[in-house]
């Protein structure tokens, strides 16, 4: 299993939502966000423990499952998370196309030229 | 065909309800996560990274149109309109709300499928060969035995908390297409000297962490003996196998630990004292079973169009060479509608295609669907004169790709892009592999060759098989690749070696491609597989072309 973030300059919190299943991030105002964007940017030490407490309380009001902290760099415009895996998360599905839009890119791809 | 009966839909309506009740509880509080993890798991539910994702069991690979159909509907209805073929004859759909899935496998429920027994410690689905009931060299159907197996071990009171989950793999020809060598029992029909039929016995194979080959414990097996003997094994594994350890808890650590004759004498000694009892199976129930398998009335028959159409069209003739096999039944063929497009996601399928292979079954399979454990889907009792008609629908699709058994045919786990255990990402790797050696002259020219991926240790990408595996790790955070070779999960079965050091993400396929140049400039002639020059020639050629001398 992935070790919960321990160190790095900045944290977000995140986890899935318990009635879809979807990955949400910690807002500043205490709700959940699809966009990372949106999440809240908490450096180590208390606020972080006071935010992972307040998760673990989301997860036991059934909002989340599971909440955890996660490294962010802010080097570019919008949060992203270190890790490959949470940045996949973050990027709210699979890194490869899926379903009728990967049939639609192979079919384009199939097509002859010029036809 | 697998006969839902009534035991079944009572049954399954039954859990569907229960587990409603429980979603209910789940969502309204009165259930805590860790109450309910175990209870989801139980109905085949689990949450991976992006969303909850279910498994639903398609015992023995084999459907009905009406089934594939419920399927389309389901990745219509409650998910992203897709749904995933996996390596154990099994469909995933990525993105159900835990909210529906009750109604969802209502739905399933009336095509009767279900998805018990996908998750836990329990007898798994029993996988079968995939061109069973069709193919020419088969002794004997293998599924009226796997149904009797599924039968018998539906929530066996005495299986159900096993040390460890417990799976179950039968094949009835000769060929292995069913890697039953590397499943904790792999049943394998023969006939004996008589003629008689009975099965070969194989205990204690496994991928995962600890990959083992099964050992033979029984040459050969009366048909009627089956059950008896495979409770006697599931007992002696109930008693001994190791509950304080999840990594030693699976029989092949048993058997491994034990020594195979040391089990093989607990297991005969078992047997002696149940093999008259209640288990034995006698010949009428056998055929009751049987009959509902019925083969589709075939009347053997020249084909007189096919020869004709492929002469003329060389993309047909290509298909045909490479995706159909003979049929027991002359001028039949057994048709694999590959699920491996070049660039595509190996096993996925989306819900018009499912639709779409269900209205050909219907129109040129007698309703009969299979699903392979090498996540593609068969046609499997098609005119050769439908052949030509099969195959343009096919292309039409996005379903005709000619490379059934060949290089880009990988097999490959969801990895990164979707599983929570994952190391690396899978999918991408296969679909680099693919587009690299997309040119079917390429293909051709190279063979017969398995590739397969997994994520992560747990190797439901069977990468310990294949002839080259691949194995993602994760390495200073970043995606890494094992490389092994030499795997195989036919009657030859064995375990691939790790070749050396693995490779970034970036230099993974390339390594492959030298393995490839490797093979074909070393081996004997276009006769010999990349396997049977691994096995010539070993590891050293490969090593050299990989890393260089000294
Ligand atoms: S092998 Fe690992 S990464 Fe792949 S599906 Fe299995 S558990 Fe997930």
């Amino acid at each position: 299993m992935f070790k919960e973030a321990k160190d790095g300059p900045v944290k977000a919190i995140t986890a899935n939502r318990l009635g879809d299943g979807l990955v949400v991030f910690l807002t500043e105002n205490g709700a959940w966000t699809r966009n990372l964007a949106e999440a809240r940017l908490i450096a180590d030490g208390e606020a972080l423990e006071e935010a992972l407490v307040y998760g673990r309380a989301q997860h036991d009001a059934r909002v989340v499952i599971d909440p955890y902290a996660i490294d962010v760099t802010t080097d570019g415009e919008d949060p992203q998370p270190i890790r490959l895996r949470e940045r996949i998360r973050a990027d709210l599905g699979p890194t490869v196309a899926y379903g009728d839009a990967e049939r639609a890119a192979l079919a384009a791809r199939a097509a002859p030229k010029g036809g | 065909m697998y006969r839902y009966d009534e035991f079944d839909a009572a049954f399954v309506h039954e859990r569907v309800e229960q587990f409603r009740g429980q979603v209910v509880r789940r969502l309204s509080g009165e259930l805590t996560e860790e109450q309910f993890r175990p209870l989801r798991l139980m109905n085949g539910v689990y949450l991976q990274l992006h969303a909850y994702m279910l498994r639903v069991a398609i015992p023995y690979g084999t459907l009905n149109s009406g089934q594939m159909r419920g399927l389309a509907h389901v990745a219509r209805t409650y998910d992203r309109g897709y749904g995933h073929f996996t390596t154990r004859q099994n469909v995933q759909f990525n993105w159900p709300a835990l909210k529906d899935i009750p109604d969802l496998l209502d739905d399933l429920a009336k095509v009767e499928m279900h998805a018990i027994q996908t998750s836990g410690n329990c007898i798994r689905n029993v996988t079968a060969d995939h061109f069973a009931g069709a193919a020419a060299d088969e002794i004997v159907d293998p599924r009226p035995y796997a149904e009797i197996l599924r039968q018998w071990s539906s929530l066996h009171p005495e299986f159900s908390f096993l040390p460890r989950k417990f799976k179950i793999a039968v094949t009835g020809a000769p060929r292995d297409r069913a890697a039953t060598q590397v499943h904790d029992i792999g049943i394998h029909a023969v006939r004996g000297d008589d003629g008689r039929l009975g099965f070969s016995i194989y205990v204690g194979g496994g991928l995962g962490r600890t990959p083992m080959i099964a050992h033979r414990i029984r040459d050969f097996l009366p048909a009627e003996h089956l059950l008896s003997y495979v409770e006697a094994i599931l007992r002696v594994y109930n008693l001994f196998g190791r509950r304080d350890n999840k990594y030693k808890a699976r029989i092949k650590i048993l058997v491994h630990e034990t020594g195979a004759d040391e089990i093989r004498r607990q297991v005969e000694a078992e047997w002696e004292r149940i093999r008259d009892g209640v288990l034995s199976l006698p010949a009428d129930e056998i055929r009751r079973i049987e009959a509902y398998f019925a083969p589709p009335p075939l009347e053997p028959q020249a084909s007189d169009g096919l020869a004709g159409a492929r002469a003329k069209d060389p993309v047909l003739d290509l298909w045909v060479d490479q995706n159909t096999v003979a049929h027991r039944v002359a001028g039949h063929a057994v048709a694999t509608i590959s699920l491996k497009p070049v660039g595509g996601t190996p096993g996925d399928a989306t819900a018009d295609q499912m639709d779409a292979v269900a209205a050909l079954a219907d129109r040129y399979s007698h309703g009969e669907i299979r699903v392979s454990h090498e996540q593609n889907l068969i046609l499997p009792h098609v005119r050769e004169d439908d052949l030509p008609e099969l195959h343009a629908a096919l292309a039409d699709l996005g379903l005709a790709t000619p490379n059934a058994g060949l290089i880009t045919d990988s097999i490959c786990c969801p990895g990164l892009d979707y599983c929570a255990l994952a190391n690396a990402r899978s999918i991408p790797i296969a679909q680099e592999i693919s587009e690299r050696f997309a040119e079917p002259a390429r293909q051709r020219e190279i063979g017969d060759l398995k590739i397969k991926i997994s994520g992560c240790i747990n190797a439901c990408g069977h990468h310990h098989v294949g002839n080259i595996g691949i194995l993602g790790v994760e390495k200073k955070g970043e995606e890494f690749y094992q490389l092994l070779l030499g795997g195989s999960g036919d009657e030859t079965a064995s375990i691939g070696d790790i070749i050396g050091r693995g490779f970034a993400g970036d230099e993974i396929v390339g390594a492959v491609e030298t393995v490839v140049d490797t093979y074909l400039e070393h081996r004997s002639g276009p006769d010999e597989t990349f396997l049977a020059a691994y096995r010539r020639l070993g590891q050293e050629p490969f090593k050299e072309a990989l890393y260089g001398g000294g």
